[in-house]
């Protein structure tokens, strides 16, 4: 029993941090509302959009962090859980090789409300309780969402292609793609946070010193890793033990979306005013955590599946 | 990463969950002296078929078992409900440091015994002016020839009124920085200058005692560690304290919440929304305390000792474990204040658990400076 990444996981989540941290411009796309297509391009040619089919949840797991923490201005998630989606399809080396754009929403009733980059998307797939349907060219229409740094749209569905696949698993592995993005942005805003906790001084000492704001340090550092582990326990489950994986995804995606945003509010606080400053990041990846937790099931949603799972 | 047990590890917990089915000893019987009685042959059992001092190395009468072989141990014991070994903080800590510090005289002449539960070990750390500031100690050594003779206070030693030997850390020397003039100590508790005092809990029974040092005499070949380095010493007492802690107390909660789920059950309550979200959030956390301590394992084994992760397990634990008992608190109403409520003593003797062993603002302080590397506070 190892708790720990093997080598080849440590790898990915390595060269995934130093391509992004190299490559990312962030704030330019953020504040264009674009995503970076040439760099989207070189990670398709990575092969990262079919990590999750071609490796494991938990290498999906893996990367999705990074993602996070970078707050990468690509269709990343759409793609990935497109893949999850469409694993047995022959559409499938078309969706990884970025030649067909598709995307994953959540249905109910007719209307699926926030869908990751379903403007773009040719294909497109609702899940709709324990059906999978499949669009080709939905009509889309666009909707700007606090997030900036993805690109959202509602769609219209009554009719579509049923899939022939366990909705339930895919539904999990999505939620836990975009659990462990939150975890990405928890980690990226405790380290800035904390960073700038021992440079910012005030009386004549850094903040830091100050239990006030280094509990409160220890407080982001714990939830981070909380949602850290209950996400890779759950990826593990969903590879390995997929009698688990329910109650482990609702598990890791309720509290990864309490966290995410706990964590980016914090970091928002021990910053101060300019924190609350549009000039600064940091707005991003609160608005990204908020976003994140509602999207595949919120915390309520996902404690009340817990609830009925322990309560059966 | 993977989470299934090797075949050896399966092994083990076969062969361990049959002995239990076939040496398990019933319930321990009330009072405090039956119970220490019970827990002490049950000890001697488990040291029969070599259970006892699992981590200890062979040679010492011990198996070399991994953190995982003990992480299934205490899981397998805790799950059977079998009490625990009356010699807890012997085989937890005592065992550990002299095999650790200890000369060779000193590994023949106290291991053993610990493993059979024939000495109880007590610890004589925190003085009431001495808690979390561990290193402001005042019981004071003064050398005498071959002995030296100790006067002092201690507070909190749980199992002195059994205790053969005590784990006391004493001041030796005035004119050096504070943490440097300690020295690490092993006094016998059956002589005329040691006084044993019961303190009285909220809960209404006495774990803990108070001890009165009056001229206590200890030989110089006691001394664990060297002279002068007790603050050392003491340091991996405690960490092999909170490392040790972590599994069996995230196996404990476990129980508890599955008590608390049946309780709900049983009151009609599982389908009231409040309930159901608080009952989920209860279960991630507890949850969360299993893969929190899991990942300490792991990086325990990957480093060699335990580090500052077993900070956030204890803080988790204490955390879970309170507002768990607090939410059966609620869900009980009038019931849960009853003088005889069994989860009134849960809730009551879960304040506890931010206290002992390092309160929680204690081990924020370490997680800020050690794992985040934050300036330390000026004390």
């Amino acid at each position: 029993m190892n708790f720990d990444l093997s080598d080849d996981q440590r790898e990915i989540k390595r060269t995934a941090r130093e391509l992004l941290t190299a490559r990312v411009r962030l704030r330019e796309h953020a504040e264009a509302g674009t995503y970076d297509d040439a760099l989207w391009t070189e990670l398709v040619g990575l092969g990262w959009p079919g990590i999750g089919v071609e490796l494991g949840a938990v290498e999906l797991v893996v990367l999705a962090e990074e993602l996070g923490y970078a707050l990468a201005p690509v269709p990343f998630l759409s793609t990935a859980a497109a893949a999850l989606a469409l694993a047995g399809d022959g559409r499938l080396p078309d969706v990884v090789g970025g030649r067909t754009r598709a995307t994953v929403g959540e249905k109910i009733g007719s209307r699926a409300g926030l869908v990751a980059d379903v403007v773009d998307s040719e294909l497109v797939v609702l899940l709709d309780g324990d059906r999978a349907l499949l669009l080709e060219s939905p009509s889309a229409v666009a909707v700007e969402t606090i997030d900036s740094t993805r690109r959202f749209g509602s769609v219209e569905a009554n009719d579509g292609t049923e899939l022939a696949i366990d909705v339930a698993a895919v539904r999990d592995r999505i939620a836990l793609a975009v659990a462990a993005e939150s975890v990405g942005v928890a980690q990226r805003m405790l380290e800035g946070t904390v960073a700038y906790a021992k440079e910012r001084e005030q009386f004549g000492q850094p903040i830091g010193i100050h239990q006030a704001v280094s509990h409160r340090c220890a407080q982001m550092l714990l939830e981070t890793e909380c949602a850290r582990s209950a996400c890779l326990y759950a990826a593990w489950a969903a590879d390995h033990e997929p009698a688990s994986l329910p109650l482990a995804a609702s598990s890791a995606k309720a509290y990864a979306s309490d966290a995410g945003y706990r964590v980016t509010a914090a970091a928002l606080q021990l910053h101060g005013g300019i924190g609350f400053t549009w000039e600064h990041d940091l707005h991003f990846f609160l608005k990204r955590a908020r976003v994140n937790g509602h999207l595949f099931g919120s915390a309520r949603e996902h404690r009340e599946r817990v609830a009925t799972l322990i309560c059966a | 990463m993977d989470l299934t047990l090797t075949d050896e590890e399966q092994r083990f917990r076969d062969e361990l969950r049959e002995w239990l089915a076939g040496h398990h000893p019933g319930p321990e019987p009330s009072g405090d002296e039956a119970g220490f009685a019970f827990r002490r042959a049950w000890q001697r059992t488990l040291h029969e078929a070599r259970y006892a001092g699992l981590s200890w190395p062979a040679e010492f009468g011990g198996r070399g078992a991994t953190l995982i072989e003990q992480a299934i141990f205490n899981e397998e014991l805790t799950r059977a409900d079998a009490p625990s070994p009356a010699n807890i903080l012997g085989l937890a800590m005592g065992g550990p440091v002299v095999i650790h510090y200890g000369t060779t005289e000193q590994k023949e002449r106290y291991l053993d015994p610990i493993l059979s539960a024939e000495e109880i070990w007590c610890q004589g750390f925190s003085e009431p002016q001495a808690g979390s500031d561990l290193a402001a100690l005042r019981t004071k050594a003064v050398r005498h020839g071959d002995e030296w003779v100790v006067t002092g206070q201690k507070v909190w030693t749980t199992f002195a009124h059994n205790a053969k030997w005590c784990m006391l850390v004493a001041r030796t020397d005035l004119e050096v920085a504070k943490h440097k003039g300690l020295t690490y100590f092993l006094m016998d508790m059956e002589q005329e200058g040691v006084q044993v005092r019961p303190l009285r809990q909220i809960t209404g029974e006495a774990e803990f005692n108070e001890l009165f040092l009056e001229e206590a005499r200890i030989p110089h070949e006691n001394i664990v560690g060297g002279e002068g380095n007790g603050w050392n010493v003491a340091i991996t007492t405690l960490m092999h304290e909170r490392a040790g802690l972590g599994f069996s107390s995230a196996v404990s909660v476990k129980r508890s919440f599955v008590e608390l789920l049946a309780l709900c059950r049983e009151r009609g309550l599982t389908d009231d929304p409040v309930v159901r979200q608080r009952l989920a959030q209860l279960h991630i956390e507890v949850e969360n305390l299993r893969l929190s301590a899991l990942r300490g394992l792991s990086s325990q084994m990957r480093t060699g000792q335990p580090g500052p992760e077993g900070s956030l397990v204890k803080w988790q634990w204490a955390e879970t474990n309170q507002s768990l008992t607090d939410f059966a608190w609620e869900v009980l109403g009038a019931d849960g204040l009853a003088a005889d409520s069994e989860w009134a003593y849960k809730a009551l003797r879960a304040r506890a658990n931010s206290i002992e062993g390092g309160t929680t603002e204690i081990l924020k302080n370490i997680i800020a400076e050690r794992m985040l590397g934050l300036p330390r506070a000026a004390r």
